[in-house]
């Protein structure tokens, strides 16, 4: 295992791990503000146009949203389970946990574009581009627009996350990470449980808040 | 080897001879050579220099655009530049003054080169993460400025929708760029929070840090959590216009109100984030100049706090016309006068800090002296323009225009100038010509003046702001301001020219030219790399003018 290296300014490594950890919970703060940017005008839109959206949701396809919601908490769960694995030394578990873990991401993206091709079947796109012909109205419009804007950050996300995930499963794999030298993987499940939280509030908002 | 550098290690100055042969480390101009070398640094000295000089060009931009709008108004119809030419310079104007000045001058300039200083850190907490935000903002920085050159913007700073959305001028480019700052804003901010909770030296407790560690973590704070909020919201307007999802578009739903509370909520924190290190900055220099601590040293840390976070409250009087019902306009406007009692609780400390104090005026303490004037005078105007029923009769109107200039070049400018003043020995080993900083210092005052208060007038007497064309009535009081403006300029700019001369010629400075008490003062007179040899133990505070210079030196070192 190669020696954690302490950094010029830190005369200890738990103070570097307690800053790096400290430091991800700071940028995640700030990451939430940029969702709470959009949860805000979803709100708004809904007070405004509440038959409209009750009406637009119900379009959305509730079982992939479910499927995805339980996906991603297993996935929440098995990346917390492997940094428990990684504590313990137990390497092979804890590339194998991530690895499935990637395997939930992916699915999820998957079924993300499912659910995205179904809407565009439906003349259901983003913009101008919108052509449905049943849910017609400026509020299911916004709605839409806001579904996919909400998605589509929340999918770069889960996207960015998964390039963590990656280099995880690559470090756990070759060793880089073990008992006492877990922090930057701890770093890595913290930013993937931000993908998981995010959903938590998205999946009522979209998909259960229906007619 | 010079004379100040034995200081370092000796403050009691028994003998500079006595540690003649020691090997010093380099100060950190000169520990690594070339164009690399600062390119690559991860050095928040070198880094905090380096934003200093892009900085610098971005306020003489700024300035220069600020001179062609006040050029073209010195008479009531076309003077050197056409309507829609016009237009594009005043938002060059903002959106240069605001988002690639002002917001990163003193915390990315001052806050950079100093906190890790004055918490007695060897460096940021990720030095490399600042060197990013460093890149970060060039690339912004060039976006924008790209805008501005292809095809231009005419919406004003502010981007209201729906104009922002329908104009034919390049709207896109300027969000991206201004996306791309914000990220450089939050990278610093979590650098600035994080370092300090984790690397104040050995025996700094909270109430241990100098005023301006403070301030510039109330700033991080802010714009750790505003400035998503904006980004987000200037994506969306980018968006709009290119797929228009209608977000903020009436002929599509959507609502431009929305559009005003998003900004706003950025954007009226973000008049913290230019003003709190400069009040940051003001209580060092006030102490420093005064011989003397804060009269209360809590009251000026909380109320920055408090500031903070007031300010989050506050957005709605940007909009008190725009169809806010009369209960909200008056919860914000009860909340916005919040802010007013906690200015007034620090500049009440502060001039009560003067009392009895040791007073030397220098160019840093004049500048705190025309902070103080200018920045009562702004806060006090803000009060009235947070009461409904006036604002009603000001809003969009000059008056506003003199008020926030009050705040942002009255207060900011002058204590960002008033910083590289104080800190100009510590970070280039050198002494200024003080008596060209005197007289530098009063003509920005003087130039100041003539600049904004015909404007206050011109407000009151009812002319809107942005316009290009104004009633010939208007015009004696539009001369003089734009008077004021070309003393304003030549003054910062004779400033820069003391500055530029003494950095090449100017004496060199001791370690602690002020006999000031503050941690940043007991390094060398230029810190080395990591500003300090051994890593300090602090057993006192920051303003401990009852301990001599040899017993406040002491209690900064391990033992």
């Amino acid at each position: 295992m190669p020696a954690r290296r302490l950094a010029d300014q830190f005369e200890s490594l738990e103070k570097q791990e307690h800053a790096a950890k400290f430091g991800l919970w700071v940028f995640l703060a700030s990451e939430i503000l940029l969702f709470a940017a959009l949860f805000g005008l979803y709100t708004a839109y809904r007070l405004m146009y509440p038959a409209e959206f009750a009406r637009a949701a119900g379009h959305n396809n509730v079982a992939i949203g479910t499927i995805n919601t339980l996906i991603l908490i297993t996935s929440s769960a098995t990346v917390a389970l492997a940094l428990w694995a990684v504590r313990g030394g137990l390497k092979r578990l804890a590339s194998g946990l991530v690895l499935f873990s990637i395997g939930c991401g992916v699915l999820f993206l998957i079924l993300k574009g499912v659910e995205y091709n179904q809407h565009f079947q439906a003349g259901i796109f983003p913009g101008e581009a919108y052509r449905n012909a049943e849910l017609t109205g400026h509020g299911a419009e916004l709605f839409f627009n806001l579904y996919y804007l909400i998605t589509g950050l929340h999918a770069i996300h889960v996207i960015v996350g998964l390039v963590v995930l990656c280099w995880l499963a690559e470090g756990s794999l070759r060793g880089r990470f073990g008992p006492g030298n877990q922090a930057r993987f701890e770093l890595g499940t913290l930013y993937w449980h931000l993908v998981d939280i995010v959903w938590i509030f998205v999946w009522p908002l979209l998909y259960l808040l229906r007619e | 080897m010079s004379e100040e550098r034995d200081y370092r290690d000796d403050p009691g100055g028994t003998s500079p001879f006595d540690q003649a042969n020691l090997s010093f480390p380099p100060d950190y101009l000169r520990d690594g050579r070339g164009i690399r070398s600062w390119l690559l640094t991860t050095d928040h000295k070198r880094i905090g220099v380096m934003f200093y000089a892009i900085i610098v060009l971005m306020l003489g931009l700024g300035g220069i655009f600020a001179l062609l709008i006040r050029t073209e108004l010195l008479t009531p119809e076309r003077t050197v530049m056409s309507a829609s030419a016009y237009n594009r310079f005043f938002t060059l104007h903002g959106v240069v003054m605001v988002f690639l000045f002002m917001i990163p001058s003193i915390p990315n300039v001052f806050g950079n080169f100093l906190l890790p200083i004055m918490i007695g850190a060897r460096d940021l907490a990720f030095p490399r993460l600042n060197l990013a935000s460093f890149y970060v903002y060039c690339v912004g920085s060039t976006v924008t400025l790209a805008a501005a050159i292809w095809g231009g913007v005419d919406t004003g700073w502010t981007f209201y929708v729906p104009y922002s959305t329908s104009t034919e001028s390049s709207v896109f480019l300027v969000a991206v760029g201004i996306f791309i700052l914000g990220i450089s804003s939050i990278l610093t901010a979590l650098n600035f929070i994080v370092t300090t909770h984790t690397l104040r030296a050995e025996g700094m407790r909270w109430l241990d840090m100098p005023l301006f560690v403070w301030a510039i973590y109330a700033t991080s704070i802010i714009m750790l959590l505003a400035t998503p909020v904006l980004g987000l919201t200037l994506v969306l307007v980018a968006l709009d216009r290119i797929a228009h999802i209608g977000m903020f578009d009436p002929r599509l739903g959507g609502d431009p109100v929305l559009f005003q509370h998003l900004f706003w909520f950025y954007s009226h924190p973000a008049v913290y984030i230019m003003i709190l290190p400069a009040m940051g900055v003001i209580s060092e220099t006030v102490c420093t100049f005064s011989k003397k601590p804060p009269s209360s040293y809590w009251a000026i840390a909380i109320s920055s706090l408090g500031i903070a976070f007031v300010g989050f409250f506050g957005w709605g009087h940007h909009m008190f016309v725009a169809g806010m019902s009369e209960i909200d306009a008056g919860i914000f406007g009860a909340l916005s006068m919040f802010v007013a009692i906690f200015s007034a609780i620090k500049v009440f400390t502060w001039t009560a800090t003067l009392y009895r104090g040791n007073i030397t005026f220098t160019t840093p303490m004049l500048y705190f002296f025309w902070f103080l004037f200018l920045f009562t005078f702004g806060g006090m105007t803000g009060v009235a323009v947070a009461t409904q029923s006036l604002d009603v009769h000001w809003h969009d109107t000059y008056f506003v225009v003199a008020h926030f200039h009050f705040i942002m070049v009255g207060g900011t400018i002058t204590a960002f100038v008033g910083a590289a003043h104080y800190w100009f020995p510590i970070m280039f080993g050198r002494m200024y010509s003080e008596r060209m900083g005197l007289l530098t210092s009063t003509s920005v005052f003087f130039g100041f003046l003539f600049t904004f208060v015909p404007q206050f007038l011109l407000g009151n007497a009812g002319m809107p702001r942005r316009y290009y064309s104004y009633p010939p009535r208007y015009q004696w009081l539009n001369v003089v301001s734009t008077g004021g403006a070309y003393l304003l300029a030549g003054a910062l700019l004779l400033t820069l020219i003391n500055l530029l001369v003494a950095l090449k010629w100017g004496k060199r400075a001791t370690p602690n030219p002020w006999g000031s008490r503050s941690f940043e003062w007991m390094t060398a007179a230029i810190p080395i790399k990591h500003n300090f040899e051994t890593p300090p133990v602090i057993s006192r505070g920051p303003y401990d003018y009852h301990l001599s210079e040899e017993q406040a030196h002491a209690r900064t070192k391990a033992r």
